[in-house]
């Protein structure tokens, strides 16, 4: 009995500091490769066209009645974040009950549910993205497309937790009382995770809005277009008034949310 | 009054339903999407997935050190992000700066850069630095920097104020009150925002290099411009791994911390 209580401590110490080395060793190879800072001289010009761009943005770019300006471009963001959002929203759905450890008896399907949820959770946005765009071409509904089927991995996830988390009286009582498959889920576990299933949808609609201000890089409509023209001809001023655009949105957006968030929870 | 109640919110539900349905309408009608230019376009879908098949093996050998450049960056900018959030979490916790003119601004000043994606951070850095890792890493810092001081702020105003009262009680000053008080009872918290941040940072370092920023994203933006889909497989693939031993080995750290 001694032994034990006294090999233990020695144990967890060792691994301590075995932690401790692997992360002194990842350190000393990070700053050892790490690339040397060098400043060019187009460096001063960039950084010196990017103050004077952001000091007098392009204001005359924020409304144009005729041609692309920033509040269509940003609104087309928005519609973009929406639709993706309403997307993930519908189809997480099955993915939830499918990850969640409560709702099959194998254990082996909600562990396949998961790590479908991780993988569909980890493909980037971009990529999936550009494989849209060959279905629907560019524009943004291929940019809606790869919001829709990325967020399906976050959500699935965090709606399948709060599944998991629900309290078994209420299903057992409606059990009990003779009810099926779908009565017990219609009466006793969707309303108990409906509030957390909103925050959670409006939480990852905050995510989306930034996500949707990038996916015009590739070609998937939004803000990001317009942004990385500007950025590769260096029309700082552009620039400037794009991301002063998209942070002044992306605020709006995220008090907004957060306001509903509280009244919810 | 019990009767009134629930007519409110029933009307009140409404409102929010049909305010929900205009958004989503509203955006159908602004993107002008269809679903028969999806059905028409799924056969090429299948066309690209075939191209994926089989994908490239030999080529893991090749991009391995573009991977390991892609996790130096995200270790160097989480770090070097972490290391300025802790300075800035202390100045926006209420109960640490008790000034609500200073911890505001703070807040302020983090709120910002948190609504900037790193991609746009690292678009913006590449003509400054040249392409390369460094404008990745700085991105990256600065992105983790807002993560890890929003969570770190919060978990500093969740704290006991009891042991701080203490400490106040027998002379202590603001430096020995943050090291002895402050830093002991949040710094699993720390650590475990750290490897939170570093995780998601893996996943972005990996697309950054679209832009320029170094990585495995310049090889993938190389293998898609000249349409060598079977390589750009090899590259989800080999990322898909990093990324789900990183979050394993994180998870189980940060099981241990919390």
């Amino acid at each position: 009995m001694n032994q034990v209580s006294l090999k233990k401590p020695i144990r967890k110490r060792v691994m301590k500091w075995v932690v401790v080395a692997i992360v002194i060793l990842i350190y000393v190879w990070a700053f050892w490769g790490a690339p040397h800072i060098e400043i060019k001289d187009s460096a001063k010009q960039a950084l010196k066209g990017i103050f004077s761009g952001f000091a007098h943005p392009d204001w005359g770019y924020i409304y144009d009645p005729e041609g692309e300006d920033l509040l269509r471009s940003l609104l087309e963001t928005l519609a973009i974040a929406v639709l993706g959002t309403f997307i993930s929203a519908v189809l997480c759905v099955p993915f939830a009950f499918w990850g969640a450890r409560n709702m099959s008896k194998n254990k082996a399907i909600s562990s396949v549910g998961k790590f479908v949820l991780s993988c569909i959770r980890v493909f980037p946005e971009l990529i999936m993205a550009l494989i849209f765009i060959k279905a629907v071409g560019l524009g943004p509904f291929a940019g809606i497309l790869a919001l829709g089927f990325h967020s399906i991995g976050m959500l699935g996830k965090l709606f399948g937790e709060s599944i998991e988390n629900t309290e078994f009286s209420a299903r057992e009582a409606l059990i009990a009382s003779g009810a099926n498959k779908i009565q017990t889920l219609w009466f006793a576990i969707l309303p108990e995770v409906m509030p957390a299933f909103l925050s959670y949808t409006l939480y990852r609609f905050e995510i989306s809005v930034r996500s949707a201000t990038i996916l015009g890089i590739v070609g998937a409509g939004g803000i990001g277009a317009p942004l990385i023209f500007a950025l590769q001809g260096h029309t700082w001023p552009r620039v400037g008034i794009i991301l002063y655009g998209i942070v002044v949105m992306v605020t709006i957006i995220d008090v907004i949310s957060a306001q509903i968030r509280k009244r919810i929870v | 009054m019990e009767t009134v109640k629930p007519k409110k919110t029933k009307i009140k539900t409404l409102l929010t339903i049909v305010l929900v349905i205009a958004i989503i309408w509203g955006s159908i009608i602004n993107t002008q999407i269809s679903l028969s230019t999806l059905i028409q376009g799924l056969p090429n879908i299948v066309d690209l997935i075939k191209e994926m098949f089989p994908p490239d093996w030999s080529y893991f050998g090749s991009i391995t050190n573009q991977m390991l450049e892609t996790i130096r960056m995200a270790v160097l900018g989480t770090t070097f992000g972490g290391i300025i959030a802790i300075p800035f979490a202390l100045l926006s916790s209420s109960n640490v700066v008790k000034i609500p003119v200073v911890y505001q601004v703070f807040r302020f000043i983090m709120n910002l850069i948190r609504t900037i994606p790193e991609l746009l951070l690292a678009a913006l850095f590449v003509p400054v630095f040249g392409i390369g890792e460094l404008p990745g890493i700085l991105a990256i810092a600065v992105f983790s920097f807002g993560i890890i001081a929003k969570l770190f702020y919060e978990a500093i105003e969740a704290i006991d104020p009891g042991p701080l009262e203490a400490m106040t009680a027998v002379g202590a000053n603001k430096i020995q009150w943050i090291f002895f008080g402050v830093i002991p009872q949040v710094i699993a918290h720390y650590m475990s925002f750290f490897l939170y941040s570093f995780e998601i940072n893996i996943r972005a370092a990996a697309i950054l290099g679209y832009v320029g920023a170094g990585g495995i994203g310049l090889v993938l933006n190389n293998a898609l411009g000249f349409f060598q889909y079977d390589r750009v497989l090899t590259i989800i693939i080999y990322t898909l791994i990093v990324v789900v031993i990183v979050d394993a080995i994180s998870n189980k750290l940060r099981e241990k911390l919390l």
